[in-house]
């Protein structure tokens, strides 16, 4: 019976194998750490992922690998994306080092596992070529993360936060499935490659696969985050644990980017006419809605979480316009190529830098939590430039980085993707775009503007370990390093994409 | 060494005011200021080689610097002066001088910062001025909004907060839009340089649509009426230097933008909608010069007066004749010496007695003589009188307007009238009469830092005043080549 079984090519697949064996031995080690503080237990953590970069690095080649019959590719694109995802969770791991010891309940040998896990569940989402590989990992993070939500068992907010991010979590699952078995009906395959060439070649049934397509877009947008879908993302940025909090808000992006541009340009381009629509109506409300909402929050994480809302319906109109730019009138794959280039490496681009800024932003309000202090609510914020000029100065430029204000990299972000927008000639979508911006700005001022027009209500000093202020600070100062010289990531984004997606 | 003076113009005051950011808190006030002034001073003096190695009768860009900056999109670190922008690098350069002298004294709390955000400013600026690529031209436009934003917050008046976020905010929203246009060139001539642009062929109703675009951002900077509403607010919460970067520097960055892209970029735009920015420059001369004469606060009468100034400055544009471009550029650079002295004017009796309320006043005379005389000088000058810099800009534009249309002209006179209403009527109120009250009984004279700050700028106001030449024959060939630029039709 084994004589079918051939032993599938393991090297690309290497750093999730390494992950998955050091995340379950860490578990198991763990269970032998006596030391409160689980200083092992995190130590062994960065080690995996130091490991898995090291590894990531060492098999990565620049074609495009397939392997697991085709359910897993290695490319490019994932090497990069999956290279931001181990720096991203190692630098959230130290950013909320001192806030999980300072809350006991948290500092478990779980917390790393399921942040590994998580981490895992990333690394499967950016490398699926295949429905089955796209769920398993988005199933394997959204596990982790409900888990970690809910681990401040203590906490009423928190506890609600799990649930709801739960239930809606489980429903976006669904209709993903369910959008995948509707395709899977018009296609008769579940693998990426496959589903293209046969939507391409138009031999499928139209009505299945818009049928199909729509809840593909629903259950994305849930992961995703954007309008009219977004409805998880305050109370479980707000109720979860800051740290966690930090986790969901970073990475994962990073990931969803992966899968969008797996399904959406490497599976359904041809369908392209169908999803584009919604997906300008999708980032335009998202626009609209996180900005609006963002101005009437009084604590932060939850501001933040609306204006992530918005940040993502701004990265959406990147993927919108590269097939704008790609597709004919008559539907079929055509056009320019380098515009199309020029709008995916916009909206990559636009997330990575997002992830930096959100990694800052989040990573600030760690530092100001103390034990049985949260530091959440804008007002903890007031007066920072009195207790302490350097963190103001950070906190203020990832809040103008965010606001889109240049010399930082949220203005090249937003630049790229305005650029890939007009050259689409969807001038009145950039418009509307710097519009919305404008009304975001007021609410980043007004975190700038509490931090310094305002005398501090609190005078206790910032306390952080060297660790903390190092890697915050040197947060802050790639925010302003890569604002004022963007290439080196744009390229990195360009090439990664061209090898990926148009090899020659 | 000449392909370093503007990098040297741009990043010498950066770099002194991180420099002056590190000496940290208040403590170290007194090497904070010295810092400040050291960097300032050096800054300008690096840009004085600008000015006497310029080559007046050479037409293009000189001291040009050109390198790679994000080539992704094809973006470089361009940057040249003409003979329309040099003079502003020069005159930024000296104004951070005075500001910094301006301060020295009268900020106590976050010395450090408050000159470190002149400084940084000034480089930013100098950067808008001399900046060659379209992209470099808009994140020094847009970076310099933070360190204003900072002034005005931090260091501002009672109602700060709101004057701060309504400056930031207006101003964002007119670059935004300008953003949009730059890119929009961009995907047309696949280039961000500013002079590629220039000679980029468009059709009349892009241009049109590029020129509003352009028109937004640069009129809320100027400001124009109706957009102007947010520098009364800011100027008046502004700390002193503040103000005097606002109206000496900051409003001429929108005036610049119209000579550097609006007419260049949009030649038949400008032609086809220079009667509305007429109409528009018009209205800013004389209703705005009614509402300066009912002011009772003296900073907003004077934010007013720079109000109706720069209307001057975009009337002389629009009017597409030598005269009228050269008047304008001087009214520019005499608005920069007379409004920043009339704001530091305003500021000594503020540091004093604490009011800008022309009624808390009367008599001052008596108390500071000398103060009042440097001040009768500024006033004469705001006041448009001949023989001070205020004079040659506005009889050059009055000129220009006499040959475009005669009623335009008129109008555009009243200010004459206008300006010396307002400005001698606050001047008499002030000075003049008895002895108003306890405070004024008490005001001591300009101290010599005070005295040496106005003297400095008077004889600048009276060289300007009595022998412009010197400014003038430093724009002529520019200004002609810009002229003949705008009169070729771009459309095809």
């Amino acid at each position: 019976m084994f004589d079918h079984f051939v032993v599938p090519n393991l090297l690309p697949a290497a750093p999730e194998i390494f992950l998955a064996l050091m995340a379950s031995a860490i578990l198991l080690i763990d269970l032998f750490v006596k030391d409160s503080r689980r200083t092992v237990t995190f130590a062994l953590s960065v080690l995996a992922l130091l490991g898995c970069a090291a590894i990531q690095l060492w098999v990565a080649v620049p074609d495009v690998t397939y392997t697991f019959s085709h359910m897993f590719v290695a490319d490019l694109m994932s090497v990069l994306l999956k290279l931001l995802v181990y720096l991203t969770v190692i630098v959230v791991l130290f950013y909320s080092r001192a806030y999980v010891i300072d809350r006991g309940e948290m500092n478990k040998g779980e917390y790393y596992v399921l942040t590994l896990f998580a981490t895992l569940g990333m690394m499967v989402m950016i490398s699926a070529n295949h429905f089955v590989t796209v769920y398993i990992g988005i199933e394997l993070l959204s596990l982790s993360l409900y888990a970690m939500v809910a681990m401040n068992r203590d906490s009423l907010a928190a506890s609600e936060a799990a649930i709801k991010y739960f239930v809606l979590g489980a429903l976006a699952s669904g209709l993903l499935l369910y959008g995948m078995s509707m395709i899977y009906g018009a296609t008769g395959s579940l693998e990426i490659t496959a589903v293209a060439r046969q939507v391409h070649g138009a031999n499928v049934n139209g009505n299945l696969l818009v049928f199909g397509l729509i809840f593909l877009v629903a259950g994305l947008a849930f992961k995703l985050g954007v309008v009219p879908f977004h409805m998880w993302i305050p109370d479980v940025y707000h109720g979860a644990p800051t740290s966690v909090t930090l986790l969901i808000g970073s990475a994962p992006k990073l990931a969803a980017f992966a899968v969008v541009i797996r399904l959406l340009v490497s599976g359904l381009l041809a369908a392209a006419n169908e999803w584009q629509d919604m997906l300008i109506i999708m980032a335009v409300l998202s626009m609209a809605i996180g900005n609006l909402a963002a101005i009437a929050q009084t604590n932060i994480k939850r501001m933040l979480a609306y204006s992530a809302i918005s940040h993502m319906g701004f990265m959406l109109l990147g993927i919108v316009t590269g097939v704008v730019a790609v597709v004919g009138a008559d539907g079929t794959v055509g056009g320019d190529i380098s515009n199309a280039l020029d709008a995916y490496s916009s909206a990559m681009f636009y997330v990575i830098a997002y992830v930096l800024m959100s990694l800052g932003t989040f990573g600030m309000i760690l530092m100001m939590a103390r034990a049985g202090f949260e530091a959440d609510t804008l007002d903890d914020f007031k007066g920072l430039n009195q207790r302490s000029p350097w963190f103001a100065a950070i906190m203020m430029m990832l809040m103008f980085s965010m606001a889109g204000v240049p010399f930082f990299i949220g203005f090249f972000a937003k630049f790229a993707v305005l650029m890939a927008v007009i050259a689409a000639g969807y001038t009145w979508l950039a418009i509307v775009a710097v519009l919305f911006s404008l009304i975001g700005a007021f609410y980043y001022l007004r975190v700038v503007k509490l931090m310094y027009f305002d005398a501090p209500t609190d005078e206790t000093p910032i306390r952080a370990g060297l660790d903390m202020r190092l890697l915050i600070s040197a947060n802050g100062v790639a925010v302003a390093l890569f604002g004022m010289f963007p290439q080196s990531i744009m390229a990195l984004c360009a090439a990664a994409l061209v090898y990926s997606h148009f090899p020659h | 060494m000449s392909t370093y003076l503007l990098s040297l113009a741009i990043w010498v005051p950066i770099v002194a005011g991180v420099l002056v950011l590190l000496t940290g808190s208040d403590r170290n006030a007194p090497l904070a200021r010295m810092l400040a002034l050291v960097g300032a001073i050096t800054g300008f003096l690096v840009t004085i080689p600008l000015w006497t190695t310029f080559d007046v009768a050479q037409s293009g860009m000189q001291f040009e610097v050109l390198a790679p900056w994000i080539p992704r999109f094809d973006i470089n670190y361009h940057l040249g002066v003409d003979g329309i922008s040099m003079l502003f690098v020069i005159l930024n350069a000296f104004i951070t001088v005075i500001v910094v002298a301006a301060g020295w004294e009268v900020i106590g709390k976050k010395v450090a910062q408050y000159n470190a955000a002149f400084l940084i400013m000034s480089g930013l600026m100098n950067g808008i001025f001399t900046a060659l690529d379209g992209v470099l031209f808009y994140v020094f436009f847009e970076a310099s909004l933070i360190p204003m934003y900072l002034i005005i917050g931090v260091w501002g008046g009672p109602n700060r907060v709101y004057a701060a976020l309504k400056f930031f905010l207006y101003t964002l929203f007119g670059s935004l839009l300008f953003l949009l246009a730059l890119l929009y060139l961009y995907v047309q001539s696949d280039s961000f340089s500013i002079l590629a642009w220039h000679q980029q062929p468009l059709e009349l109703s892009p241009q049109i649509w590029i020129f509003l675009a352009f028109l937004i951002a640069f009129a809320v900077k100027v400001p124009m009426w109706p957009v102007h509403t947010w520098l009364p607010d800011a100027h008046v919460e502004a700390p002193t230097g503040g103000s005097i970067v606002l109206a000496a520097i900051a409003l001429k960055l929108g005036a610049y933008g119209f000579l550097r892209f609006s007419l260049p970029i949009a030649p038949d735009a400008s032609h086809e909608l220079s009667t509305l920015i007429v109409a528009l420059s018009l209205i800013a001369v004389v209703y705005i010069g009614f509402v300066a004469l009912v002011q009772s606060d003296m900073k907003k009468l004077v934010a007013y007066s720079s109000i109706a100034h720069m209307g001057f400055v975009t009337l002389g544009f629009f009017m597409f004749s030598a005269i009228g471009v050269e008047g304008a550029l001087v009214q520019m650079i005499s608005h920069g010496f007379v409004s920043g002295a009339m704001f530091f004017c305003i500021g000594v009796m503020y540091d004093r007695v604490h009011s800008r309320e022309i009624a808390d006043y009367g008599g001052v005379v008596n108390t500071m003589p000398k103060f009042a005389a440097l001040f009768m000088l500024f006033s004469m000058a705001n006041a448009g009188l001949p023989a001070t810099s205020g004079f040659v800009g506005e009889f050059m534009v009055i000129l220009g307007a006499v040959k475009y249309n005669f009623w335009v002209a008129v109008a555009a006179a009243t200010s004459l009238i206008l300006g010396a209403a307002y400005t001698l009527w606050m001047y008499k109120r002030v000075i003049f009469g008895a002895i108003a009250n306890d405070h004024v009984a008490k005001l001591a004279d300009v101290n010599k830092r005070e005295f040496a700050i106005l003297g400095v700028l008077a004889l600048c106001t009276l060289w300007l005043g009595l022998y412009p030449q010197v400014f003038t024959e430093v724009m002529h060939v520019s200004v002609n080549e810009l002229l003949n630029h705008v009169h070729i039709s771009k459309i095809q």
